[in-house]
């Protein structure tokens, strides 16, 4: 990142440096005690500083420190608490082990963890314990770390080459310079020496002879040096960061970058390591890069090289990329404009020279078409590379093609038997020349060599003389032969190229598809349920494996989905991996840095606005998971179906927040209702009770009775109002159960017309049935509600005198029943509000009712599977129409012969 | 009706409703005897002998349905069950259980005193009378011959067989159940809507305005009665 021209600081530099300060501010600081050798202090130095933080009252806890049985440290360790070692059971040994769970538990200010570059007893959550570091780290805990120069991973090889000893336990560079604190523990080679002699620097006797070799003068001083480097340039970073954020012009020229281009093998390791120190040197960025080319599939093994070479960048600080073509040359020219690199890496070519004169040589087309970018040649490690066998023959061809190469040949022979006397022995050749090609465009490059071997056999052995022997007589036949052999290689090795490629595009194109086709159902599916199926089918269809998404629940558990069926069994262990996923938001298990033992690969699924779940993948192979396409589209997978059940789970809550409003809404009328309409009649059922009471025998007779009268009217009108209470809660709640039965509508309407018959005193009620109106499968109660309902709104709304009529006709599969009324109708476009809950005519009075009557009826109807409707009549007044389903098949009562 | 003001057995838990009925009926001379739990009840059914029960369907201790079949199994005395609206299913399992009337709560009095001759009629003169008559309808039972306005109605052998069973019963409310069992067979009894069909039928030969029937009277969801006076 450089200064912009006008020597402002870069703004996005500046942007980048305050977000990396707000993560800070939330994490735990890291502080490294950085040596050259074993016995330099590191520890010593370590616990000394932790004391001192101690006594200035930060709790420090130790997690783990290796004293090595040095009486001067262990007397250091005296007087801060220790956490228990957790034991790990390994192959019958019994390892002990830092025990994250307990010091993330514990959560000290300050904790100590020796020896970063460790690696933990398999099993454990991480492979590694700077992994551990990391997560107390963001778990906002501080940590005190020791060190070893020969542990980091970018001088490894170095190491190894000036003292001869490889370290398997490395440290990542970019943890090395992530962390908040350097602390150089240092001691001259002469005076480790000496504490050597004197047997203060842990020796293990099994490794006496390798450690002697370590401690040699002429290692320590170059360790010492690289250690001492490694600081400064740590210590140049921090200055350069300083004089960035102050706006301190630099001094160097335009920012450089760096691309390292490997292939699929082991020695591409030494160059990412090249890479990185070029990139340290020059403090520029750096990526890697890795060509992947449709003709040449790679095999497992090689697959498994560049997984780890591209994973090693990465842990060093490169970003890294897999590009895709047939020139590998152009794709990394066009790779390096598209992102200014200023030097390309690539590795010496160790393939003989002829083969660059003939197919060209890809270093020498980067060379010629690089222009101003640098490009150096880095020597490969030679005695580490297994030759590569050609990808193209790993394919066999079957036996069967073998067989049908030889017929095509037969073939060919017959044919030129049969033109052999009309024409000359070229164009006999011509005959083999067509079958060869032939078998070359269609078959693999065994069965073409065969043919054509084959061919120049038996055309030496019949048509060329002399005949029915293998002697050539004329030199120029050789020539014949040499072509038709060339020609077969050539036209199969076009062939297979062409099948190569349109695999490989096909293998795009089933991609793209399946992306697509992912999308396009996740975008129709409805609730979780669905949409958590469709991200299984599909994910498990495309990469072949067992795929199982859990979704957060209570506290945040993740788990299975209600209504879903686990694709495989998931174990508590399992679970808390993807748990693990899941707080996180990173990857875990198979290929991932975090609990590599488990099961399954679990991706966090990554909405807008958060997690929403994870997606676990179980491979039969779980090597296959380490594939980097396969996990670039598990993570496309995972992305779009967060983005997907993100809004399923937004639309689900905004319909729940729906209902509650809807649920609020009635709880209100409900209440206003019960405090009102209730209150009313309550009112006066009191007041008469209460003056019938202390009645001193003043009141007349025929007022007493006028008071009783109001008591019981009241009270028979409270009792009205409860049951369409009652009803409306049973028909909200579900708990209306129509136990249909077939009855004669005439029983129903004479019920509901007896029911009220003193409400209907003031109203002549005309009933119009015809006599031939079949049995009607409903339930006679709740139909006999609705006949009550109506008549009582007639009743309510009509003034007395006026007629009510009711009739019914049989229509087309239902019955039509009319309840219609004189009285004033509805106002214009009231007609269907009328149905609605607490709904009253404008202007109607209180004694009108709660206005729950009609709704029950509609909710009645609709549970019969009717219709409900209302409307002006012609002439004035109102009619209430519905509809009730007739049977297909009616009832049926056994004849009977006539009268006695 | 003897001389003696006859016993009435009150089970019920509510106090309100116990003092309603104890006003009310003593007004009317009928004597009380309270019961609040069915244990109890069914003690004071056996110790006093009373002519008629008045039983609250929701006890605390007992499913008064389970009371009535206790009851049942060695007493005759007539029982009224008292029950709200909505719990129809209740009232059936009552009456198919024994007692032989209900009443929808809440009642007035008129009704409750319109129950209690009716029960304790049949007591006294249990299908003595082969003539029965009710407004313009008179059954002969003995001739069976049915007369409306003093005018003979023809009737099927099945309508006649259903008014019969009703007018055996008049007042009682009898279940579909009963009615099916009694007229079609025992085997027959889940086809309610014969019952239904037939009693339509009978109220358009019986009756002047079918659709509001007078004496052919339907107890909506539980069944049939016979109005007796």
């Amino acid at each position: 990142m450089a200064p912009t021209l006008d020597g402002r600081p870069d703004p996005e530099a500046l942007l980048a440096r305050l977000r990396e300060g707000e993560r800070l501010a939330s994490r735990g600081q890291l502080k490294i005690f950085f040596g050259a050798a074993p016995g330099v202090g590191k520890t010593f130095a370590m616990l000394e500083a932790a004391r001192a933080r101690a006594r200035e009252g930060v709790e420090v806890v130790v997690g783990v420190v290796e004293t090595h049985g040095r009486p001067e440290t262990a007397a250091l360790l005296e007087g801060l608490p220790v956490l228990l070692r957790r034991r790990v059971e390994y192959r019958g040994i019994t390892l002990e082990e830092f025990d994250l769970d307990a010091a993330l538990a514990r959560k000290p200010g300050l904790l100590l963890v020796d020896e970063l570059a460790h690696t933990n007893a398999p099993g454990s959550r991480h492979p590694k314990r700077w992994q551990d570091v990391e997560e107390l780290l963001a778990a906002g805990i501080s940590v005190y770390s020791t060190l070893n120069v020969q542990h980091l991973e970018s001088l490894n090889d170095v190491v190894a080459r000036i003292t001869g000893i490889t370290v398997r336990e490395t440290l990542p560079d970019s943890v090395f310079d992530q962390a908040d604190e350097l602390e150089l523990a240092d001691l001259s080679a002469d005076d480790l020496l000496s504490r050597l002699r004197l047997g203060k620097v842990y020796m293990p006797e099994q490794a006496a002879a390798a450690i002697e070799r370590f401690f040699r003068k002429g290692n320590l001083i170059a360790l010492r040096e690289m250690t001492l480097r490694r600081a400064a340039e740590r210590v140049d970073a921090q200055m350069r960061g300083y004089m960035q954020e102050a706006g301190i012009h630099s001094t160097w020229a335009a920012a450089e970058r760096i691309l390292v281009c490997i292939g699929p093998n082991p020695d591409g390791a030494r160059l990412v390591r090249a890479g990185k120190r070029m990139a340290t040197g020059l403090k520029c960025e750096w990526s890697v890069v890795h060509v992947e080319r449709p003709g040449e599939p790679v095999t497992p093994v090689e697959r498994e090289a560049l997984v780890a070479n591209l994973q090693l960048a990465e842990s060093l600080g490169a970003g890294t990329a897999t590009l895709s073509g047939l020139s590998a040359a152009e794709e990394i020219l066009v790779y390096a404009r598209d992102h200014n690199v200023t030097k390309i890496i690539v590795g010496k070519p160790t393939h003989p020279r002829w083969r660059d004169k003939l197919f060209g040589s890809a270093l020498d087309q980067l060379v010629r078409g690089s222009g101003d970018v640098d490009v150096y040649a880095i020597s490969g490690d030679p005695a580490g590379r297994p030759r590569r066998r050609r990808a193209r023959g790993a394919r066999h061809s079957p036996f069967s093609e073998y067989l049908r190469a030889a017929l095509i040949v037969a073939v060919c022979t017959a044919l030129a038997g049969l033109v052999f006397r009309f024409l000359s022995t070229t164009d006999v050749a011509m005959v083999y020349l067509l079958g060869v090609g032939l078998v070359a465009s269609r078959y693999g490059r065994g069965p073409s060599v065969a043919a054509a071997l084959v061919s120049i056999a038996t055309f030496d052995f019949f048509f060329v003389p002399p005949f029915y022997t293998f002697a050539v007589s004329d030199v120029r036949y050789l020539l014949t032969f040499a072509v038709m052999l060339a020609i077969a290689l050539m036209i199969s090795g076009l062939t297979l190229r062409i099948r190569a490629q349109a695999e490989s595009a096909r293998d795009r194109e089933r991609r793209t598809a399946t992306l697509y086709g992912l999308s396009r159902e996740l975008a129709a599916a409805r609730g979780r349920g669905e949409l958590v199926r469709v991200v299984e089918r599909h994910l498990a269809d495309s990469v072949a494996a067992q795929v199982q998404v859990l979704l957060p629940g209570e506290g945040d558990r993740v788990e299975i989905p209600v209504g879903t069926a686990p694709a495989y069994p998931i174990d508590e262990k399992e679970r808390s991996v993807a748990q693990w996923a899941f707080d996180h938001r990173r990857v875990a298990g198979v290929g991932s840095d975090t609990l590599p033992g488990a099961q399954a690969r679990w991706v966090p699924m990554l909405g807008s606005a958060g997690i929403v779940g994870v997606v676990g993948v179980r491979a039969a192979e779980p090597r296959r998971l380490q594939d980097p396409a396969l996990q670039h589209l598990l993570d496309t997978f995972a992305s779009q179906a967060a983005v997907a059940l993100e809004r399923v789970l937004l639309a689900e809550q905004a319909a729940r927040e729906q209902v509650e409003a809807e649920a609020e809404r009635l709880r209100t009328a409900l209440l206003s209702s019960l405090s009102h309409d209730m209150r009313t009649p309550l009112g006066a059922i009191t007041g008469a009770a209460s003056s019938l009471l202390e009645e001193t025998g003043a009141l007349a007779p025929a007022a007493r009775r006028e008071l009783i009268a109001t008591i019981l009217e009241e009270s028979t009108r409270m009792n009205r109002l409860i049951g369409n209470l009652l009803d409306m809660i049973r028909l909200e709640s579900g708990a209306l159960q129509v136990q249909k039965d077939w009855q004669p509508l005439e029983e129903v309407v004479g019920v509901a017309l007896i029911r009220l018959e003193e409400r209907l005193k003031e109203h002549p009620v005309e009933v119009r049935l015809p006599p031939d109106l079949p049995l009607l499968l409903m339930d006679g109660l709740l139909v006999e509600q609705v006949f009550v309902n109506l008549l009582e709104n007639a009743v309510k709304y009509t003034p007395a005198g006026t007629p009510v009529e009711i009739s019914a006709a049989a229509g087309d599969g239902a019955v039509v029943v009319d309840v219609a009324d004189r009285g004033p109708g509805f106002p214009p476009g009231e007609e269907a509000r009328v149905f609605d809950k607490f709904y009253r005519v404008a202007g109607a009075t209180t004694t009108a009712g709660v206005g729950l009557g009609l709704t029950i009826c509609r909710g009645i109807v609709t549970a019969h599977g009717g219709r409900i409707w209302a409307e002006n009549r012609p002439g004035g007044g109102a009619v209430f129409h519905f509809t009730l389903p007739l049977a297909p098949a009616p009832a049926s009562v056994p004849a009977e012969s006539p009268a006695s | 009706m003897s001389d003696v003001a006859p016993t009435v057995l009150v089970i019920e838990d509510e106090p309100q409703m116990r003092r309603f009925l104890k006003a009310s009926l003593e007004a009317h001379d009928y004597r009380l005897v309270e019961a609040v739990t069915a244990r109890e009840g069914l003690a004071q059914a056996a110790g006093r002998t009373p002519d008629v029960i008045l039983l609250d369907l929701g006890l605390p201790d007992l499913d008064g349905i389970e009371l009535t079949r206790r009851l049942r199994e060695w007493s005759r005395v007539p029982v009224i069950v008292i029950s709200a609206r909505g719990r129809e299913q209740d009232k059936i399992a009552a009456l198919d259980a024994g007692a032989d009337d209900y009443l929808t709560k809440p009642f007035g009095l008129g009704e409750l005193l319109a129950r209690l001759r009716v029960a304790l009629r049949r007591v006294a003169g249990d299908g003595g009378e082969p003539v029965f008559a009710v407004g313009d309808l008179r059954v002969d039972l003995g001739a069976r011959l049915v007369y409306r306005r003093d005018r003979e109605v023809h009737l099927t052998p099945i309508e006649y067989k259903l008014l019969a069973t009703l007018v055996r019963h008049a007042g009682k409310v009898l279940t579909h159940r009963q009615l099916l069992k009694e007229v079609w067979g025992p085997n027959a009894v889940e086809h309610t809507h014969y019952v239904r069909v037939y009693l339509t039928q009978l109220r358009h030969k019986l009756e002047d305005d079918p659709s509001r029937p007078r004496y052919l009277l339907t107890e909506s969801g539980v069944g049939y009665r016979l109005k007796a006076e």
